[in-house]
């Protein structure tokens, strides 16, 4: 099923100077998979996220995202996927509307088309007629749950989440999570990091990046089972602490 | 004796548009050597609290006090004493990594030798990289030099606030190692997190939300607390089962965790069987069900829904 990969990346590296801070992964995510990536600070994750992403060119080796190349295509690649992190997601001076018609805006969306969704999407967070409050008084675990759902605004292939739950409660957390979930229901791909061990147990699959190599990659189920311990805890614990360098 | 007493502390934080309000009537006390943590997500009060020990703000009332020091009257004596390490990164960040140690040395009329003991553990980390501008330092080191220079003043009190927010795993399990070993010293520790696994690792927690503390306890008490029994249900279709477990309307809560679903009734009884006849009319496969003890997450969430 060749076509049902979102993400392929064939010994995919980078170097800065002499520092190998990706050195040469290799892995394919399928569509609607909930994929986590997980590692040490300064395994190389950020790097390797920024190039799928096309924001950063690779030294060597190949890839492609949502079927476009990493290296020359990787205008195509901004428009076609999502992208959040609990540090940058929503401006917080403008309304839930305007953050909205930006965002849909940008993506290209028509202004009918703009219209539905935002329709559609305020329901579905049950936020209707709330359209006129800054984002900036809303609830930490409001914004981002907006902020995911802005992300998918424009029905993207595949949705990078960069530790999208930091410092929210344990319940909104979930809720979070629920909407994750539901976005890979209907076909989208979500590539997430995270440092919250038992959310690495909610993905389909799992990689643990060591010293900017893959280490592991396989179900959680499979990868407690090979590492003999009965969380993904500790799977990290026992490939991390392998790690030889730090940030 | 107990290092820090709080009573009753209100702060509201005003704009012209609205107040917020940050700590609700708060009361703790922390006794010495001991480890206490503020556990709760953002917004829950914990800086809050933290600045008001520490002398950098003024409750609107309630009565607080540190070493036996009162924080408006004696804040001098106080600042001389503890050790804080604030969320955000907050050293010279164009002194070198030596030139931050030596100037908060320096202030506090000691030197880098004179304590080296208490902090030699996390500084020989870093010591390779001492000409480095502190400023150029990774997230990590930068955590550690932080503790470093509230440590050089062997403080009787140390205030961390989410030291490890952000860190992977394996960095806050050594970071946690490390204030067992000045725990050993003496040095009473009050802590925050938004990781709730890391309750378990404190002598006492405080559970915070919105300004309020929910329970205070040992992490054993919190659990003992958890009156309900709590089950665990997992299957091949995770996200389905969860629904339907939602759906039935003798089921309290069932919240996620990692691979399982945990699930309480609203009036135990037969608990077993209603979770078996869930996953027959779901035609759910792969079933398993076990009754589990409760862990701080799921007293979390029991606390935050009351």
């Amino acid at each position: 099923m060749e076509n049902d990969k979102v993400i392929t990346a064939h010994e995919l590296t980078k170097k800065f100077g002499h520092f190998i801070a990706v050195d040469h992964i290799s892995f394919d995510v399928h569509k609607g998979e909930i994929f986590g990536f997980l590692g040490a600070n300064g395994a190389g994750k950020t790097t390797a996220m920024r190039m799928l992403c096309g924001l950063s060119l690779p030294s060597s080796g190949k890839a492609s995202v949502a079927g476009f190349d990493v290296y020359k295509q990787n205008e195509q690649i901004k428009k076609n996927i999502g992208y959040m992190s609990q540090k940058f997601s929503l401006y917080e001076d403008l309304t839930i509307g305007e953050n909205i018609d930006f965002y849909a805006g940008i993506y290209g969306l028509s202004n009918k088309q703009i219209k539905e969704k935002k329709n559609d999407l305020l329901n579905r967070l049950k936020i209707s007629g709330q359209e006129k409050t800054l984002v900036r008084d809303l609830p930490l675990g409001w914004k981002q749950k907006l902020a995911f759902s802005i992300a998918i605004i424009h029905n993207p292939a595949i949705v990078f989440l960069d530790e999208p739950t930091g410092g929210v409660d344990p319940i909104t957390r979930r809720e979070f999570w629920s909407l994750i979930y539901e976005a890979s229901a209907g076909g989208i791909t979500a590539f997430v990091t995270t440092h919250y061990m038992d959310e690495a147990e909610y993905c389909n699959r799992v990689s643990v990046m060591v010293d900017g190599r893959i280490e592991a990659l396989d179900t959680p189920a499979n990868l407690m089972k090979n590492f003999s311990t009965d969380s993904m805890n500790g799977v990290f614990l026992q490939l991390a602490r392998k790690a030889l360098r730090s940030e | 004796m107990q290092s820090v007493i709080v009573e009753n502390i209100i702060k509201n934080y005003r704009t012209k548009k609205e107040t917020v309000e940050a700590l609700k009537g708060i009361s703790f006390s922390v006794d010495k050597g001991e480890i206490f943590g503020l556990i709760g997500p953002d917004g829950a009060g914990k800086t809050s609290i933290f600045r008001i020990l520490t002398t950098l703000l003024l409750a609107d009332s309630g009565a607080a006090t540190v070493d036996g020091f009162d924080v408006v009257k004696d804040y001098k004596k106080i600042r001389n004493r503890v050790g804080y390490m604030p969320g955000r990164f907050s050293l010279y960040q164009d002194l070198s990594v030596q030139e931050n140690l030596e100037f908060f040395a320096a202030i506090f009329n000691t030197t880098i030798r004179e304590n080296y003991n208490l902090i030699k553990d996390i500084y020989q980390q870093i010591e390779p990289f001492k000409t480095r501008k502190a400023g150029q330092l990774s997230g990590g080191m930068k955590q550690k030099l932080a503790l470093s220079c509230a440590l050089i003043h062997k403080p009787s009190v140390l205030f961390l606030d989410e030291p490890t927010t952000g860190v992977d795993a394996v960095s806050r399990k050594e970071f946690w190692e490390m204030l067992h070993r000045l725990k050993m010293e003496g040095i009473t520790i009050l802590v925050s997190t938004p990781y709730m696994d890391e309750a378990s690792l404190c002598d006492r927690v405080a559970l915070m939300q919105k300004g309020v503390i929910m329970t205070i306890n040992t992490p054993a008490g919190i659990i003992s607390g958890f009156k309900k029994p709590i089950w665990a249900m997992r299957s091949s279709e995770m996200y389905r089962l969860m629904n339907a477990v939602k759906e039935d309307e003798t089921v309290e809560s069932c919240f996620p965790f990692g691979q399982y679903q945990h699930i309480v009734f609203k009036n135990p009884g037969n608990d077993e069987q209603r979770l078996q006849e869930i996953a027959r009319k779901g035609n759910f496969t792969q079933v398993e069900i076990q009754s589990i003890r409760p862990n701080i997450e799921d007293c979390f969430m029991a606390l935050m829904q009351q």
